[in-house]
């Protein structure tokens, strides 16, 4: 028979002890988290590629989140940011976010590209941490089951069904009689992202043109002369292209060498024939490319906010060129500090809770309340047509939003004054 | 298929390729002489071509014309640069010199991103979006006076090293270093004038690189590579294999975008490598080891 004695159940050891009192602290203090996190600021790390060939969207982005936590405490919002550059490399983004996280990150926006994107989500999954993504369009990162990270931004495939259906708009509106085009875009992440959704979406979108060929090319190729002679070769009515900044420009001059001169030159949804790198390097000959985005809403109080703090800080930048990523970063940012003040807590899962509820009105872009669906996505996100008058991106449709109407052919190269 | 689009992609990559090819050249030179793989070579072509922006930019100087003063500029810098610092790497092995110059090929490349941020920064000449129309065909003017201005550099270049007495000093220490240094040859002195030359070459190939691309830190690293690439393919310190791998290499890309596809051109390229590597691993011009 096993002999007991009084001790053993009466004594209290040092474990029992420690473990008592750890949760005595822990249960007796967590009330005060709550109240702590609502006086404190939520610690944001926003990684955007800021150097690389994907740094001048990234300084645009970046731009956008420097200004945000002014305007977002004139709301009622406390962030404190973090910015890191993740120098247009995957691999570097995955390593900044471990760092971001481990130095007191509570969220993290990011990435502009979808590489970068994917890659924070991954650690950010494993950290529990909750991630929103300010732009990415990669269908994937809402449809890999990530339960940290949400997406306010449209993926390619919705950008391309919006972009090709305003595409139909600006051809009836102008009452221009395209019959081919050719879809040339580049081969990164998010190119060839618009590469699937075309190929998915274009058959079955009962457009007025035949789509002649796709072409992929290197972002980072030197130049684009070669890509524009096959282009010349199908001498295609319309140029559907996806492109990032520097390519786009590269591409204008190597049209303009070759005199190819189509009808329109249209992005169903890309970046590029907006950003000021590309009205600075090409003057006249970046007007009159269109593009259709979701963009600003001027009406909205919230914009009229954020572009009065733009101004002053960015005096070498214009509002209506930036507002794209400017808006988006900001958004991102306001989804998250709107999370922390309604969760009033920095603990991961509940800031993530109350991210996937999400619901806001008042917003920068145009479009309907910020919400999330199962996946994580906000699936209302509209686009608008845009075209560069006078070297300023320029809405023309629809109609509601527009300041200007669509002009279709565009004028040839030698016209532009 | 139309013949005239096809001729134009094969004039685009020859024009494209002699550019490459002086490039190159630079790289050549001095790996052949030095025997010292510069692996910040590419970085130096930007510094050149950012140089060359700032000439357009603050004086108005076409590249065309800029490309003299800085060559010379860089022929100082390479002398200086050897006698200071690469020299003492000479004979040491190869990881030691791999790391001092990609050591500065990062310092320069975040310098230049401290300098003048991460945008590409455009040189608008004023005939850079012409091009000469002949027949069906369309050809950049820039490209064609960069490529001529290439020709005349590697023109000269070959002169130097055949003609002059110095030239002629350097190839005997290339050839025979020890033979070099019994009939009395500063070899010393002769190793900084190659390098000299070698980043005057690389200056130069800058300067005419502006006229199809813009100034971008991101593009150093591309270049090193591509010199890399023109080099093996053409023979290690060959300079007349040089040049061929850098038409080699300009055509085949643009042969390989136009009836393939535009992103695969670099896969192009690196078969070609590889090819080159198996049938013939001292490059098409290169002297068997």
């Amino acid at each position: 028979m096993k002999r007991e004695t009084p001790s053993m159940h009466n004594r209290v050891n040092r474990r029992l002890f420690s473990a008592g009192l750890g949760a005595g602290l822990v249960a007796g203090t967590a009330p005060f988290n709550i109240v702590r996190a609502q006086g404190a600021a939520l610690k944001i790390a926003v990684i955007l590629p800021r150097s690389g060939y994907l740094a001048p969207a990234g300084q645009s982005c970046h731009r956008g989140a420097l200004i945000a936590p002014k305007v977002l405490s004139d709301y009622g919002y406390k962030v404190e940011l973090i910015h890191i550059d993740c120098e247009s490399n995957a691999d570097v983004a995955r390593t900044q976010a471990e760092r971001a996280i481990n130095d007191g990150a509570q969220a993290v926006v990011g990435a502009f590209d979808s590489a970068s994107t994917l890659a924070i989500a991954q650690v950010c999954e494993q950290r529990k941490i909750p991630f929103v993504v300010n732009i990415g369009a990669s269908p994937q990162l809402t449809e890999q089951g990530y339960k940290f990270l949400v997406r306010n931004f449209p993926t390619g495939g919705m950008l391309v069904t919006n972009g090709l259906k305003l595409i139909k708009d600006e051809l009836a509106a102008t009452k221009l009689d395209a019959k081919t085009a050719v879809f040339l875009h580049a081969n990164d992440n998010f190119g060839t992202a618009q590469r699937a959704a075309m190929d998915k979406i274009f058959p079955a979108a009962g457009m007025p043109f035949q789509l002649l060929e796709s072409i992929a090319y290197d972002p980072k190729a030197q130049d684009l002369s070669v890509e524009v002679t096959k282009v010349r070769a199908l001498n295609p009515d319309l140029l559907i292209v996806v492109t990032r900044a520097a390519d786009a420009i590269k591409m204008v001059r190597d049209m303009v060498r070759q005199r190819f001169e189509p009808k329109g030159i249209i992005s169903p949804g890309s970046p590029g024939l907006y950003d000021e790198e590309f009205y600075q390097a090409l003057g006249p000959l970046a007007d009159y490319a269109m593009y259709n985005l979701p963009w600003a809403n001027p009406k909205s109080q919230m914009t009229q906010a954020l572009e009065a703090a733009f101004k002053p800080a960015n005096p070498g930048f214009r509002f209506p060129v930036e507002c794209f990523n400017v808006g988006f970063t900001f958004e991102a940012l306001l989804v998250a500090a709107t999370a922390f003040k309604k969760a009033g807590t920095t603990d991961g899962t509940e800031l993530m809770k109350a991210v996937r509820a999400t619901d806001i009105a008042e917003h920068v872009m145009i479009g309907p309340a910020i919400k999330f669906d199962d996946k994580g996505q906000n699936v209302g996100i509209p686009s608008a047509a845009v075209q560069n008058l006078h070297r300023t991106p320029t809405v023309t449709l629809p109609a509601d939003v527009a300041t200007a109407t669509p002009t279709l052919p565009i004028p040839g190269w030698q016209k532009r004054t | 298929m139309n013949l005239a689009i096809v001729l134009n992609v094969v004039i685009q990559g020859v024009l494209t390729g002699l550019m490459y090819g002086l490039m190159a050249l630079g790289l050549s030179v001095i790996f052949g002489v030095v025997r010292v793989v510069n692996f910040a070579h590419g970085e130096f072509a930007v510094v050149a071509m950012y140089a060359t922006y700032l000439l357009f930019v603050g004086l108005g100087l076409d590249p065309l014309i800029s490309l003299v003063p800085i060559a010379i500029a860089f022929f100082a810098i390479g002398y200086v640069l050897q006698i200071t610092l690469v020299h003492r790497f000479v004979g040491r092995s190869e990881h030691e010199q791999f790391i001092l110059l990609v050591g500065l090929a990062i310092i320069i490349v975040n310098g230049l991103l401290m300098i003048f941020g991460p945008d590409a920064r455009p040189t608008n000449l004023p005939y850079s979006l012409d091009s000469f129309a002949i027949g069906p065909l369309f050809i950049d003017t820039a490209r064609v006076y960069a490529a001529v201005a290439a020709l005349l550099v590697s023109a000269a270049l070959f002169a130097f090293f055949r003609y002059t007495s110095t030239g002629t000093a350097i190839r005997a220490c290339a050839d025979n270093l020890t033979g070099a240094g019994v009939v009395g040859l500063n070899v010393k002195r002769l190793y900084a004038v190659t390098f000299g030359i070698g980043l005057a070459c690389v200056g130069a190939a800058g300067a005419l690189m502006v006229t199809i691309a813009d100034a971008s830190p991101s593009l150093a690293q591309s270049f090193t590579l591509l010199a890399f690439t023109i080099v093996i393919i053409g023979g290690l310190g060959s300079m007349t294999g040089a040049l061929i791998g850098g038409v080699l290499i300009g055509v085949s890309e643009a042969m390989a975008s136009f009836f393939f596809a535009p992103s695969m051109k670099s896969m192009f390229s690196f078969a070609l490598l590889v090819a080159v590597l198996v049938l013939r691993p001292q490059g098409l011009m290169g002297r068997r080891a």
